[in-house]
């Protein structure tokens, strides 16, 4: 069974990524949507905990919610893949289920 | 006959600090406070802004919400000024650990460490959070 699991909390603000990386489970899916995004990027106090979740998941960040936050792709931490809505429908189907750490 | 409120006269000025720790969009706090200020500012008392945590995101340069369908608030910071809401103070702390510098702003801030800030929370009248 494949999981996707999406964070949709600021990692400065609450611990649901930490629990989220905590629990899934090595090769699972993540994407980082709303105030999740902040930890997509590069040069936060969150970096290295980033780093370590892409070594070990598919990591995505959803585009649209970065640009509102006036954060530019470019910007993001190697190894993670921007994706727009359509990506994020394609995620959803191509795993059995989905965990929303909210 | 004038109303209660128009026979006080010039009242006492008191200091106003709305303090904000939310980022923009994700939830409606940023928006709601700026909505507050903007109101306050017709009541011409001494206001100041404090941002601080996911606070300093609200001022955060090249917002484009058009993907999440959402009013992009960013350029009304910028409007501030306009309703002498002229004190805006960031958290150096706070920038650092986000990976920003005042150069990310969109808008003039006084950039100040977390004691200078403390310093000044504890000279206000009232504080507002969001």
């Amino acid at each position: 069974m494949t999981m996707l699991h999406t964070v949709n909390k600021s990692p400065f603000e609450r611990n649901t990524l930490a629990s989220c990386l905590g629990h899934a489970k090595s090769g699972s899916a993540i994407l980082l949507i709303e105030d999740g995004v902040f930890a997509a990027v590069q040069g936060t106090a969150h970096e290295d905990t980033v780093r370590g979740a892409v070594a070990d998941h598919k990591v995505f960040v959803l585009g649209p919610d970065l640009l509102a936050r006036g954060m530019r792709p470019e910007q993001v931490i190697e190894g993670i893949s921007v994706v727009d809505y359509g990506g994020f429908v394609d995620l959803t189907e191509q795993h059995d289920k989905v965990q929303a750490w909210v | 006959m004038s109303e209660p409120w128009e026979e006080e006269g010039p009242g006492t000025i008191k200091k106003f600090m709305y303090v904000n720790r939310k980022a923009p969009y994700g939830t409606i706090y940023a928006l709601e406070s700026l909505e507050v200020v903007l109101i306050a500012a017709a009541f011409e008392q001494d206001v100041s802004m404090a941002f601080l945590d996911d606070g300093v995101y609200q001022l955060k340069k090249g917002q484009d919400t058009q993907g999440i369908g959402m009013k992009n608030f960013s350029p009304t910071y910028r409007a501030l000024e306009g309703y002498d809401v002229e004190k805006l103070y960031v958290e150096a702390e706070s920038l650092a650990e986000r990976g920003l510098s005042e150069d990310d702003l969109l808008v003039p801030v006084e950039v100040m460490g977390r004691e200078a800030l403390a310093e000044l929370m504890d000279e206000q009248d009232v504080i507002l959070s969001f």
